[in-house]
């Protein structure tokens, strides 16, 4: 299986402190991975490495079949290649209703000259629909975003970048905050994603990985402790004594 | 269940305000034009005629102003000068062809035709006189042409914008620190105008410009009524455009950057060619309005490119109500017109006994009390008043920001 994202020997540096440390990370077309580790481990770091909003000092990262490098885009660019990205907190637009979030995500030309004179078509409205019928908003669509509760902004989050139509999905804690009820349909919701395509979960919650039932990466100081499945990892010595040990 | 989507219903039918606010300018103009001197019963003089014409055209650029700031979350403290700029581009035109109706008459009456040469050379001498020179600087290449001079209204402003705002938004500068440069380019220009070898005739500025050449028989009272037609053309113009470009996508996608820029970025639309786009709109628009407004008002100076009247501008769409575009418009009508009345020494003055109040002085101070409290008490501004009227609510996000920036709009500011 060959690599839809590959990132070998990458490195930063905050001031002096090296939040990555020679990282190497590869996920495949079809995969779940789950990234856990302890605060400070570089989840995020990494996360906005890939993304595009921090540049690294040093190694590379591409993307795709053509092995594009995503250090030379934009966060726009890389974003439409196909890298979405979910925050930790819900982030959507609380002023506008839920159907506008989810067209504006839609996967359609981004530039502001198409944009000015883009029309919705019917199909627009039927994937909008379609769309919000998987994330559970069927009946919120013409309500503000800002109404929606917590569980339901990390859906419509979810829904929007279901809209973008990428091939690497980045997911921070999708579950922090959620009820049991909502963690199994983010869960389903996650596994159900991954079918198609790449997707990538940091999550501080062990419960929740579990239930991924999928490969797991454990960081550590900037790199990568171990690999393998969650029971593997839980062994591991390192992994018990730097992450596991605390808890 | 039923749901409003971008298309579903047309433009107008989705945005009723713009039918209501057509027909409102309309009967305005109409209303007007009965009561003018030139085509009615005389009820309004040809300075009041000047002076609402003149009030559209800053309506006019109250919109571009709403639609960056209020819309695109830009607070931008420098469209006076395309405003300006606008104004001037159109003013050099006004200038030389009415000079040159002058010396050619002059020259005439020294029997001998007057060569190209010398016309040129006497309109020179008597625009530049006043600046100690006779010969025209480069940038007057296009004085002679009125379309030429028409396409610089334009195309300057909007150069400058593009060029300015690529530098500022590629660089990610944004907040206050926007606000600052622009400030800071619209200061620039106007100490460059102030120079006596900009080439604009330094402090002078640009006069005379209510002569239309070619038409000196027409009356002021005729001229000052075709200028109020255009205003308000252009006044419903740019506000059915303004309407429209805000309603579809582009407007959902310039709302969303102004909450929360770098999610916008994540989505994959490029954050900086969509303020660029919208800043050198802007800019253009507000150059229109100038090049209205300047013939209505005789003169322009660089003095009209002082920081200050781009702060009015903003004062005006915060009191009218921003993110809402007839708010815009309502704030720049109602505090220009109170402000003309006040400054102009016909407000009546409060005797305390102790002390006088002389509203000529204290305008300004009324002014920033209404814009603190406004702003502290009223955020929907005067176009909030319309949401009592429709019984509308925002929904309760229990005062929690719209974005994860301090700069974001707050709950209490978002319309529904």
């Amino acid at each position: 299986m060959s690599a839809l994202l590959e990132v070998s020997g990458v490195s930063v540096t905050f001031d002096g402190f090296r939040a990555i440390n020679n990282l190497s990370f590869s996920i495949g077309a079809q995969e779940l991975r789950a990234i856990i580790g302890p605060n400070g481990a570089g989840k995020t770091t990494f996360m906005d490495i890939v993304t595009g909003k921090t540049r690294p000092d040093a190694g590379s990262v591409t993307f795709g079949e053509r092995s594009v490098s995503l250090l030379s885009l934009t966060e726009a660019e890389i974003a439409r290649i196909g890298v979405g990205r979910k925050f930790q907190r819900p982030t959507v637009f609380e002023d506008q209703s839920v159907a506008e979030n989810l067209t504006m995500a839609l996967k359609a030309h981004r530039a502001p000259w198409r944009v000015l004179f883009w029309k919705e078509g019917p199909q627009d409205r039927a994937k909008v629909d379609a769309l919000a019928q998987e994330v559970g908003l069927a009946d919120q669509l013409p309500r503000k975003a800002g109404e929606l509760s917590h569980g339901q902004k990390q859906w419509l989050e979810i829904g929007m970048l279901l809209a973008q139509e990428p091939r690497l999905l980045l997911v921070d804690e999708p579950a922090a905050g959620m009820t049991l009820a909502e963690r199994e349909h983010t869960t389903n919701l996650l596994v159900e994603m991954a079918k198609t395509r790449a997707v990538v979960v940091v999550e501080h919650d062990m419960d929740f990985v579990r239930r991924l039932n999928c490969k797991v990466t454990v960081l550590h100081e900037g790199a990568v402790l171990a690999e393998g499945s969650l029971d593997h990892v839980t062994k591991n010595q390192q992994v018990i004594e730097v992450y596991l040990g605390r808890g | 269940m039923t749901r409003q989507t971008f298309t579903e219903r047309s433009f107008l039918a989705k945005n009723p305000s713009v039918l209501w606010f057509i027909l409102i300018l309309a009967l305005f103009t109409l209303g007007v034009t009965v009561l003018s001197e030139a085509y009615g019963v005389a009820f309004i003089s040809t300075s009041f005629v000047k002076t609402l014409g003149k009030t559209l055209c800053l309506c006019l650029v109250a919109l571009a102003m709403d639609l960056i700031w209020g819309y695109a979350g830009i607070l931008s403290l420098g469209h006076m000068a395309f405003f300006a700029l606008g104004g001037y581009m159109l003013g050099m035109w006004l200038m030389y062809a009415r000079t040159e109706e002058i010396v050619v008459a002059a020259l005439a009456q020294g029997g001998l035709p007057a060569t190209p040469e010398e016309v040129r050379q006497g309109i020179a001498v008597q625009i530049f006189g006043v600046v100690g020179a006779s010969e025209f600087p480069p940038i007057w290449a296009f004085a002679h042409s009125f379309w030429g001079q028409l396409f610089l209204v334009v195309a300057v402003p909007g150069v400058l914008a593009l060029i300015f705002g690529w530098l500022a938004f590629r660089s990610r500068v944004t907040g206050v620190y926007l606000s600052i440069l622009t400030q800071a380019m619209t200061l620039a220009l106007a100490l460059y105008l102030f120079q006596n070898d900009s080439g604009l005739r330094g402090n002078n500025g640009l006069s005379g410009l209510q002569n239309l050449p070619g038409l000196s028989d027409v009356s002021q009272d005729d001229l000052s009524i075709w200028f109020f037609w255009a205003s308000a053309f252009a006044l419903g113009a740019g506000y059915v455009l303004l309407a429209w470009v805000v309603s579809g996508k582009f407007g959902s996608v310039i709302r969303a950057i102004r909450d929360d820029e770098q999610r916008v970025r994540f989505l994959g639309y490029s954050v900086e060619g969509y303020k660029l786009f919208v800043f050198t709109l802007t800019a253009v628009i507000a150059a229109i309005a100038g090049a209205l407004y300047y013939p209505q008002a005789g003169i322009i100076n660089p003095a009209e490119l002082a920081p200050i009247a781009s702060i009015y501008l903003a004062v005006w769409v915060a009191i009218g109500g921003r993110g809402r575009l007839y708010g815009a418009v309502i704030g720049a009508a109602f505090v220009s017109l109170l402000s003309s009345w006040f400054t102009g020494g016909r407000a009546p003055s409060i005797p305390l006994g102790f002390y006088t109040i002389n509203w000529v002085d204290w305008w300004l101070v009324l002014l920033g009390l209404s814009f603190v409290a406004v702003t502290l008490f009223a955020p929907k501004g005067i176009g909030g008043l319309f949401d009592l009227w429709q019984g509308r609510r925002s929904p309760d996000r229990k005062g929690a920001a719209l974005g994860p920036d301090d700069s974001s709009l707050q709950e209490k500011e978002a319309m529904k």
